[in-house]
């Protein structure tokens, strides 16, 4: 019997239950398609995120308070109060960290801004002009601060669209007026431009002031939420990891062999965290999908074995006309494979578009760069994975039919 | 040359002391002991009651079902020498079989019904077509090759499964009741079939009926009456489909 008559009469075998071949194959169509739209949309999602990360430049670290968390528990070791002003003092010593560059301390906090009758709640930021660099934010007008203003812990503050748009309105000029936080009046001397919700900070939603002023007068703290140091050049990178790791270790008097109180993360370090998080996240939300594959798997089985008994009669007649059971098991097992790879086909279309609408919404309506990238291979595992189930489902009822008698196959009413 | 002559003699089919017992809940003996040969060429009636064994018989002579005592060989071989793959070549080969209720499949046409055993011949695909039209010819159905079966009387539909009983050349063809479903005209067309096959193309014919007219129309008749063969006699005045039809 050759294949494509055999595939003949698989196809001939579903097209006779047309409406019943339809709803066997829902659950492997529904499976199919929440797999791709996982896998595909926690790709755009890591692309994202890692985008940005590396948006900061390769040569960006971050000195952080607190040791490495180790599991959930651990989460709290980042909130530790460790690097203070002399770390500062420490890494901008050339002594210490030769091929440091631009080293900016990174202050934030919440705090209630308002002008006039009008208020508002800002993240506020205390950092340097350098975050401007680093975060890749542009102004949309005025400037930002200097570094007179954050070494005599000036009063400016630079704004985002959104704290502009609660405070003035769209009509009104805010360069130069005085908002109040805290009790104290902080000058705008600049607005950024509109950037959306990045992965990790929105800027639209910010207020950006000398981290001096933010640690002396709003936040009332001595220690840094993080300090920023650029290397001089990639190459110089891991040393610098290594100089700052030194430096801060001397300058805490940990002894050798005990654990650091603060880390150093590289953009390789966060993009590897990132990519952990969202393979993980992603792998669990595809396993919650294949639940479903199960479920539908069930179900062809189910229908293959209504099948099986509705045509023991051709069962027979064909066994009576030469058929071998080896002929039977292949043409109920490609029924059953013809079923579910064609869900696959269909929950791989599906996924496929759906993600891209997902797509050009993210884009169109949050603002996001979200790119939509086909997954290639969970395509190819859908269909392979579908057609598997079609094979392991079909095989008990292929194998029922193949075992029947031709006699008492064709004597069934 | 002695070998030859001795194969030629050889009955097609022997059967000697057949029996088959049913066990499904209780015992039921549908055959008990049954003797006789066939010979190639032969057209054979076998009738019988209803639940005498005759269709028992059949399946057991078709390979379809096995004995449970007794002997059956056909071409000097038995079931048990024959693995499930080369009983499904022989049933391919060398039988055809032609049922009460016509068995074709439905929303296929007349032709892909006839082709169907050519899909477990081994056969070569090209040549598919041409072979199931002759064959359609010799039933004289050329005229309806891309109708379903839901299209035809049952005449019709009972010369479509003969047609599909001799695609391959069939040493024998096994009729069971093929003109129960029919009425009169349409069986003697039938028998006129069977019997052309029969004497034009020298294909052997066991036909079980349970209408002696019916069986008349064949050379034996074996008698079959509680799984025993009753009589085995010789037809004296055999009916020819051909001159009722005329």
């Amino acid at each position: 019997m050759t294949l494509k008559y055999s595939l003949k009469t698989a196809f001939n075998g579903l097209r006779a239950n047309k409406s019943r071949s339809a709803l066997t194959i829902l659950g492997i169509v529904i499976g199919i398609t929440a797999i791709m739209m996982v896998m595909s949309l926690g790709q755009g999602a890591q692309d994202l995120i890692l985008g940005q990360i590396q948006g900061m430049g390769s040569r960006t670290l971050s000195v952080e308070p607190g040791k490495r968390p180790e599991g959930m528990m651990d989460a709290m070791a980042m909130m530790t109060d460790s690097l203070k002003a002399k770390d500062l003092e420490v890494i901008k010593n050339k002594g210490n960290v030769p091929h440091a560059g631009k080293i900016m301390p990174v202050v934030f906090g919440s705090e209630t801004m308002t002008f006039e009758n009008e208020a508002t709640k800002p993240t506020i930021f205390g950092v340097t002009d350098f975050f401007a660099e680093i975060y890749d934010v542009s102004l949309a007008q005025g400037r930002l601060m200097t570094d007179e203003e954050v070494r005599s812990f000036a009063d400016v503050v630079v704004i985002g669209t959104k704290v502009q748009e609660d405070l003035f309105g769209l009509n009104k000029d805010p360069m130069n007026q005085k908002v109040k936080i805290k009790g104290r009046n902080f000058r705008v001397i600049g607005v950024l431009a509109k950037k959306g919700q990045s992965a990790m900070v929105n800027f639209d939603k910010a207020a950006i002031i000398p981290y001096t002023t933010a640690q002396q007068y709003l936040l009332g703290i001595k220690y840094f939420n993080a300090i920023v140091v650029q290397a001089d050049s990639e190459e110089t990178v891991d040393e610098t990891v290594n100089d700052l790791k030194i430096a801060i270790r001397n300058s805490h008097g940990i002894d050798p062999g005990e654990e650091d109180d603060f880390r150093v993360e590289t953009q390789a370090d966060a993009i590897a965290i990132v990519s952990t998080i969202t393979n993980v996240l992603t792998l669990f939300l595809a396993a919650v999908a294949a639940i479903s594959l199960v479920v539908g798997g069930v179900g062809i089985m189910n229908i293959m074995l209504v099948s099986v008994t509705e045509r023991t009669r051709e069962i027979g007649l064909r066994k009576a006309l030469g058929a071998t059971s080896k002929n039977i098991l292949l043409q109920f097992l490609l029924e059953s494979v013809g079923l579910t790879a064609t869900g696959g086909i269909i929950g791989i279309t599906l996924g496929v578009s759906f993600s891209l609408l997902i797509a050009f919404a993210i884009n169109k309506f949050a603002g996001l760069a979200w790119g939509y990238n086909f997954p290639v291979s969970a395509a190819l595992l859908g269909l392979g994975v579908s057609g598997l189930i079609g094979l392991v489902f079909g095989i008990y009822p292929a194998r029922q039919a193949a075992k029947k008698s031709p006699m008492e196959a064709l004597r069934y009413e | 040359m002695e070998k030859k002559l001795e194969q030629i003699d050889q009955p097609l089919m022997t059967v000697k002391d057949l029996e088959k017992t049913f066990y499904d809940g209780a015992q039921t003996k549908a055959l008990c002991g049954v003797t006789f040969n066939i010979k190639e060429g032969e057209f054979v009636a076998i009738m019988g009651p209803s639940g005498s064994g005759k269709s028992t018989l059949l399946h057991i002579l078709g390979f379809l079902d096995h004995a449970t005592g007794g002997e059956y060989l056909f071409e000097g071989k038995s079931q048990s020498d024959l693995t499930d793959e080369e009983l499904a070549h022989v049933r391919n080969k060398k039988m055809g079989f032609v049922f009460q209720n016509f068995n074709l499949l439905a929303r296929t046409s007349v032709l892909e019904n006839v082709k169907l055993p050519l899909l477990y011949s081994g056969i070569k695909e090209k040549e598919w077509d041409a072979m199931a039209r002759e064959v359609i010819k010799t039933v004289g159905l050329e005229h309806r090759l891309d109708h379903e079966p839901a299209q035809l009387s049952g005449g019709e539909k009972q010369r479509v499964a003969i047609a599909r009983a001799l695609i391959n050349n069939p040493k024998v063809i096994f009729a069971d009741e093929p003109t129960g479903n029919l009425d009169s005209k349409s069986g003697k067309a039938i028998m006129e079939v069977l019997q052309t096959l029969n004497e034009k193309m020298g294909h052997t014919i066991i036909l079980i009926t349970h209408e002696t007219y019916t069986a008349e129309h064949a050379e034996r008749i074996l008698f079959v009456r509680d799984g025993k063969i009753e009589s085995d006699r010789r037809v004296d005045n055999r009916l020819s489909a051909n001159q009722f039809i005329k």
